[in-house]
């Protein structure tokens, strides 16, 4: 039972179609105020040199955490751990359209954002296996990571609950008059909670910089999409609030992008909130404990050798000729030992001192 | 060197399993993500992945084994340019992984340590400052509590660009309550915010701009429609300081009336002191007088912290004098003696005060002398002062209107006996509302609320003078 409904739902999302991004323009406007939904652009052709970034930052979110992964099997982690593999291509897109100030915030499948948001490896690893110098000194672990330097505002454990706190960021960059914009991210699981539609609401009335990004992969922990929401189509849950959405293909890091400019320009430019669906693909399950039974072998394998984010920029670096095997061999190789690093270093880093159970709880 | 592939956890508890099934054999090569095994336990069957590269060297358990212990090593794999031969070179681990495999137990910092309780440290104490000193000859001006909140809201506008205060009616409508009124013409609709009826959302709204350094003064129109915001304000602005290891916090201020007003039955009804009393990372403050009330805001809204500031509605008409000073700020967490005395403590905070005030000229009237003692706030409590005096009375009788299971005064009671328990002449008496539902009808709403001769009533039993 559970197997054909996620069958229905894949066919229906059709997450991961390497064709140009669709638009799903808002309803013809009522009277009252009108929404010119904006046209969905075609991927962006990126330079060798975006190329290779892309390349780079997507494979050091894969392999570090592959290794997270190791370093959960091997005890070194603990709690709950959610992996970030097949979905790379979105935060590594989006992070490429940012400007100095412009501020992030997700849930708990964190570790991606924050190393696109330029975090320091070994800090996250840190925090991961609960050593005094993770980014919150060993207290927040997996779901709980902060960095003010770095405009990450978490790492939030609720699902959902990011969606009002981005919210408000965008509320004080209006407040402000700053023409930064608040980066949320949420599942597709979280886009049926309340708050997320009561965000909605506010952010279209003020007209708040906020892209509201849902990266549907498809499952809600274990539940198929089309087994959990009416309107699978997440790019119109923003119609009843006169907020434009468009679909993204992303497993593919310059449709990412080019939908990632066209709705910063949007919130820059004082329109409002605007939504991005990405439709990603989470090779794993959806925590380290999940053996994911709830969907055919079939159906990962498929998207891993046909859609995967990373396979796709490699083909393209070798057809053009910007890059050959072994020059490859050589980022991977320096990847590897940036995470490499990372885990000896957050194995090697002791734990939290002890007085630090009181510390950090009101100022 | 070969890699050792170790038998992984599916969980944190999990200690052994079932190696299932493998789908690579020996020679194949494998790159990072290819799946090599099946491992199944109990509740689950997971693919095992490869994480580095290399030709699969060895395997050293074999398919169908039961009971594989964490940490056992199942495969070696072999590096780029490693042969057949380098497998006898001895089980190696890459020095990542070394410190993995034995557990660190020479460590002072080792979690099971902490098992030890002796070995908890102590919990920091706060101090909170004394009250400021009125200086002689102060102008004093009768002032209603609902005023006095909405001077301390301007005083701190005026002074802080960052303050601004959100909710629902608190602009155009001049507020539910009236409590800021006149905010909207001096500051304009930027800073007062009238907001849709979406606790849930404008809280978290708040506590984001909160975490970008704004200040805001989210007014809920009562606290009990709070009851939808509570997980922003537990989840996202009390935890959030420690969870970020320091990094932001919530500076934020959430305020309105709490507890029972009259005849709005129970789901209008409900004192939540004891609740968010409950919560680390939350400063909870009930005042009473008006004085209390607009000293005690003010420094709500400096504070670095997310503050849950209670009001009441059937106090905000009330008149009390307030020191006409220019910027009056009072120390939250510090408690104030209201009435000195010899004979009994009483100890209340918000409407309670009203019950403990009469009480105490009725009981001077039976020449019984009582000490009466205002929490102002519940969050971090002021137990120095509320033992101090049970020193001299050896008695106590602890007053509010909220739930008695889990109250404030519960709390009061075991710590006055854990820290008193030799100066205690009498047990502790905690009188608070019915275990019930609030009532609609006005007999029953009587009853469920507590009375000034149920606090008379109690003085005289902790002093024996029935």
């Amino acid at each position: 039972m559970a197997r054909a409904a996620s069958k229905t739902a894949a066919s229906k999302t059709a997450a991961g179609k390497t064709t140009a991004t669709k638009a799903r323009p808002a309803k013809k406007p009522s009277a009252g105020g009108a929404v010119q939904a904006p046209k969905s652009p075609p991927p962006e052709n990126f330079t060798k040199e975006q190329e290779l970034a892309a390349y780079r930052e997507m494979l050091l979110i894969r392999r570090f955490e592959e290794k997270a992964g190791q370093l959960y099997g091997m005890g070194l982690i603990g709690g709950f751990c959610h992996l970030y593999i097949g979905q790379e291509a979105v935060v590594v897109g989006m992070q490429m359209t940012l400007k100095e100030g412009d501020q992030v915030i997700t849930g708990y499948r964190d570790h991606g954002h924050m190393l696109a948001a330029d975090m320091e490896p070994r800090g996250v690893m840190a925090e991961l296996t609960g050593r005094r110098s993770g980014y919150s000194r060993g207290k927040g672990g997996s779901m709980h990571m902060f960095s003010k330097e770095k405009n990450f505002y978490g790492g939030h454990g609720i699902v959902g609950a990011q969606v009002p706190l981005g919210t408000g960021l965008a509320f004080a960059n209006r407040y402000r008059g700053n023409d930064n914009v608040s980066l949320t991210y949420f599942g597709d699981g979280a886009a049926n909670q309340g708050q997320v539609y009561e965000s909605f609401n506010m952010a279209s009335l003020w007209k708040l910089p906020v892209i509201y990004i849902i990266e549907n992969n498809r499952y809600a922990m274990g539940t198929a999409v089309a087994r959990s929401s009416a309107e699978t189509d997440f790019s119109h849950r923003g119609l009843s609030f006169k907020i434009p959405g468009i679909q993204v293909d992303g497993m593919d890091v310059r449709a990412v992008k080019a939908a990632g400019e066209l709705a910063v320009d949007w919130c820059r430019s004082g329109k409002g909130p605007i939504i991005l669906e990405m439709q990603t693909y989470r090779y794993r399950g959806h925590s380290m404990s999940d053996p994911a039974k709830y969907r055919s072998k079939d159906e990962v394998q498929k998207m891993r050798s046909e859609h995967d984010p990373i396979e796709q920029v490699k083909q393209r670096l070798i057809a053009k000729k910007w890059a050959d095997e072994d020059a490859l061999k050589v980022i991977d190789k320096e990847v590897r030992d940036i995470v490499g690093d990372a885990a000896d270093f957050a194995q090697a880093d002791p734990e939290p001192d002890v007085s630090e159970l009181y510390t950090d709880i009101l100022l | 060197m070969p890699v050792e592939i170790l038998m992984p956890a599916l969980s944190p508890t999990m200690e052994e399993g079932n190696l299932a099934k493998w789908l690579k054999k020996e020679g194949d090569s494998v790159a990072p993500g290819d799946v090599i095994a099946e491992i199944e336990t109990d509740k689950a069957t997971m693919e095992v992945e490869a994480v580095d590269e290399g030709k699969i060297g060895k395997l050293l358990i074999s398919e169908g084994t039961e009971g594989v212990k964490v940490n056992t090593p199942i495969a070696l794999l072999l590096a780029d340019g490693e042969t057949e031969a380098d497998l006898d070179k001895g089980p190696a681990k890459p020095a990542a992984e070394a410190p993995a495999a034995q557990p660190d137990d020479d460590k002072a910092e080792a979690p099971q340590a902490k098992a030890d309780a002796a070995k908890v440290p102590a919990a920091p104490k706060m101090e909170a400052a004394a009250d400021p000193d009125i200086p002689e000859g102060t102008e004093m001006v009768s002032t209603t509590v609902r005023e006095a909140l909405r001077d301390a809201m301007a005083e701190e506008m005026r002074s802080d660009e960052r303050v601004f205060v959100m909710g629902e009616e608190v602009a155009e409508y001049q507020g539910a309550y009236k409590v800021t009124q006149g905010l909207l013409q001096e500051f304009g609709d930027k800073r007062v915010v009238d907001t849709p009826i979406t606790e849930h959302g404008f809280a978290g709204v708040g506590v984001g701009a909160a975490f970008a350094g704004l200040k805001p003064i989210v007014e809920f129109m009562t606290f009990n429609f709070a009851m939808q915001a509570i997980d922003q304000i537990v989840n996202s602005a009390a935890k959030t300081l420690y969870m970020a290891g320091g990094q932001m916090g919530a500076p934020i201020v959430f305020r309105g009336p709490n507890g029972a007003a009259a005849r709005v039955a129970a789901q209008h009804s409900q004192c939540y002191a004891a609740w968010y009393s409950h919560v680390p990372g939350l400063k909870v403050v009930m005042p009473y007088t008006a004085a209390d009330a607009k000293g005690l805001l003010k420094a709500a809204i400096r504070d670095p912290n997310p503050v849950i500031f209670l009001e009441n509605e059937i106090l905000y008409g009330q008149s009390f004098d307030v020191p006409k000073l220019d910027d009056f700020v009072l120390p939250i967490g510090k408690a104030r003696i209201h009435k000195q005395g010899k004979d009994a403590t009483i100890v209340s905070f918000g409407i309670g005060m009203t019950y403990a005030v009469k009480a105490a000229e009725e009981l001077a009237g039976a020449g019984i002398d009582v000490e009466v003692i205002d929490l102002r706030t519940i969050r971090p409590m002021d137990l120095d002062t509320v033992i101090e005096s049970v020193k001299k009375t050896n008695r106590l009788v602890t007053v509010e209107e909220g739930y008695p299971q889990s109250s404030v005064g519960a709390h009061i009671a075991s710590q006055v006996m854990q820290r008193a328990f030799d100066h205690l002449d009498a047990p502790v008496i905690t009188v608070a509302g019915r275990d019930v539902p609030m009532p609609y009808a006005a007999n029953l709403e009587k009853l469920a609320l507590p009375n000034v001769a149920e606090v008379v009533e109690a003085v005289k039993a902790v002093t024996y003078r029935n």
